[in-house]
């Protein structure tokens, strides 16, 4: 494996998991390469989130396994993984921000944790990050008293702060307004394009995904439904991709 | 006939699988306290939560716990025709012994151990737990071994502050309401008064405030769906930690106090 070219990063190998009698992800197989920027859509409940947490093992596989640069993370115990979380930032969904910590102690716990940094260092990196997110004015605020948004944005930021080389976004302009909506996908496509992050974002926000990804992967009925480049998806005839981007009640997908 | 049998095997499955759940968390928080050092401001300050907020409750209850024991030592020895006289050493040994570690421990329980259930419930529910461990910090060590180990520490002191205020609650009545002078009261507390009833009521405690700590971060930490989860796994973890303290409490009574 050498360093500069791309190669395989992620690979999930006939991944399966089961919440009780349903079904979320059923064998399924996906490859991220490095420097990729991998957008993942999907129906509301196909199991994009759950298979984002299986990336870095906050949900154990029932069959099937993770691999990250060939290593499997599948039995690893809570120090073996800490060396691979290092490697990753994510953005919840929820933005699971603490919220007992202010808004600067929350973007900056997991620098502190790492006793890497020293206090005046951890204060300028987390005012930097705040500033890329434009919230460095709410550093002293507590996440009760923010916005929706504005926890999403907190939530980006703590996630780039340790400035991690693979990034997952659970659908990071979820309920923001469309110009601060564009400042992010403009800042998840810098960080790919400057920084070599490689990325992997669910999202539902077309206009997003065709701005930021170099491929889109979308899932449906537990697996890979379709897996290409934007302009890829937008002439597919995949009838369930076509339902899907042009968001039509009819058709293949049935939304009981 | 057959479903609450059933309805019992299953009850018995999953408090198996409970106490078992426990166990392990246990062997974490044994592990991870070699890395006390790096969580001593998280130690400190849950000692503060835990440990000093709880005082004025544990004041109030002891006051009145005390001021009981020698009504009720008062109106039994009167029933029996026993000497007032001894109203301080009754009250004494049933305080030190029993009543101020079981008491404060129960109450401990409502008070703390809900409120860590209750609280790494929410963070459970809303994902703060896994977004913890995808910054590479393990929630063992971050939030249980900081709130137990206050747990075990609190609970002893907190004790021992309910043993001097459950004597003087006694005190207090006795003078009042049964006409027995302090100095009476106090002769025959002191006259009691054994230093190892005290070490093993502290004993109790301690291993009472473990289990009130192991229990609430315990049943935080399984807590599953929104809300109601978490007002569910609080009332189990009440629940729970109250009928342990109580059944580790006899089986101390056998160990310690031989017939
Ligand atoms: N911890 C869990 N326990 C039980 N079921 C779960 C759990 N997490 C997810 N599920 C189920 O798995 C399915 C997939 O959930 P997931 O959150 O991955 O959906 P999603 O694709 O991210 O949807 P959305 O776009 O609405 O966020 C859902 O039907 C959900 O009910
Ligand atoms: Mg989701």
């Amino acid at each position: 494996m050498n360093d500069d070219a791309t190669h395989n990063l992620i690979e999930v190998q006939q991944l399966s998991k089961r919440f009780g009698e349903q079904v979320v992800l059923d064998q399924l197989d996906l490859t991220i390469n490095s420097g990729d920027s991998v957008v993942i859509i999907g129906q509301s409940g196909t199991g994009k989130s759950v298979l984002l947490k299986h990336l870095i093992r906050l949900l154990a596989p029932d069959s099937g396994r993770v691999l990250i640069d060939g290593e499997d993370i599948t039995d690893l115990t809570f120090e073996e993984l800490l060396p691979i979380r290092h490697r990753f930032g994510m953005l919840f969904q929820s933005a699971a921000l603490f919220d007992s910590l202010s808004v600067e102690e929350n973007v900056g716990l997991g620098l502190k944790e790492s006793r890497h940094y020293r206090a005046n260092e951890i204060h300028e990196i987390v005012m930097e990050k705040l500033d890329m997110v434009g919230l460095a004015s709410a550093a002293d605020k507590h996440p009760s008293q923010l916005s929706g948004g504005m926890r999403k944005r907190v939530g980006m930021a703590r996630a780039i702060a340790a400035d991690p080389e693979i990034l997952l976004y659970d659908e990071p302009t979820t309920g923001l307004d469309p110009i601060t909506a564009d400042v992010i996908n403009d800042l998840i496509v810098e960080l790919n394009d400057r920084l070599k992050v490689t990325s992997i974002t669910v999202t539902h926000d077309m206009t997003s995904a065709y701005k930021i990804a170099s491929r889109i992967v979308m899932l449906y009925q537990g697996k890979v439904q379709f897996d290409g480049t934007p302009d890829d998806i937008r002439s597919t005839d995949n009838p369930v991709v076509q339902q899907f981007i042009h968001g039509r009640a009819t058709g293949p997908i049935q939304v009981r | 006939m057959i479903r609450p049998i059933s309805g019992l095997g299953s009850f018995g499955v999953r408090t198996v699988s409970r106490f078992g759940g426990m166990t392990i968390m246990l062997g974490e928080f044994f592990y991870a306290l070699r890395k006390l050092p790096r969580s001593m401001p998280l130690f400190v300050e849950q000692m503060y939560q835990v440990g000093v907020r709880s005082l004025p409750l544990i004041l109030i209850i002891s006051v009145f716990v005390g001021a009981v024991s020698a009504w009720q030592a008062a109106y039994q020895f009167k029933f029996i025709g026993a000497p007032l006289r001894f109203l301080g050493q009754a009250v004494g040994k049933a305080t030190v012994i029993e009543l101020a570690p079981v008491l404060s421990a129960l109450v401990f329980a409502g008070r703390v151990g809900a409120g860590i259930t209750a609280e790494l419930g929410t963070m459970k529910v809303t994902e703060q737990i896994d977004a913890l461990e995808s910054l590479g910090i393990n929630p063992v060590r971050y939030l249980v071994m900081p709130r137990i180990l206050a747990c075990l520490f609190m609970v002893p002191l907190l004790v021992t502050f309910a043993n001097f205020i459950s004597i003087m609650g006694g005190l207090v009545v006795s003078i009042i309401g049964v006409n027995v002078s302090s100095e009476t009261f106090l002769f025959g507390f002191r006259d009691s008064f054994k230093l190892t009833d005290f070490l093993a009521g502290l004993t109790k405690a301690a291993v009472f405030g473990l289990l009130i700590g192991l229990v609430g971060c315990y049943e935080g930490f399984r807590t599953r769906g929104g809300a109601q989860g978490v007002g569910l796994a609080t009332t189990t973890s009440v629940v729970t930690s109250s009928v342990l303290i109580l059944v580790f409490n006899f089986i101390f009574a056998m160990i310690l106090f031989r017939l």
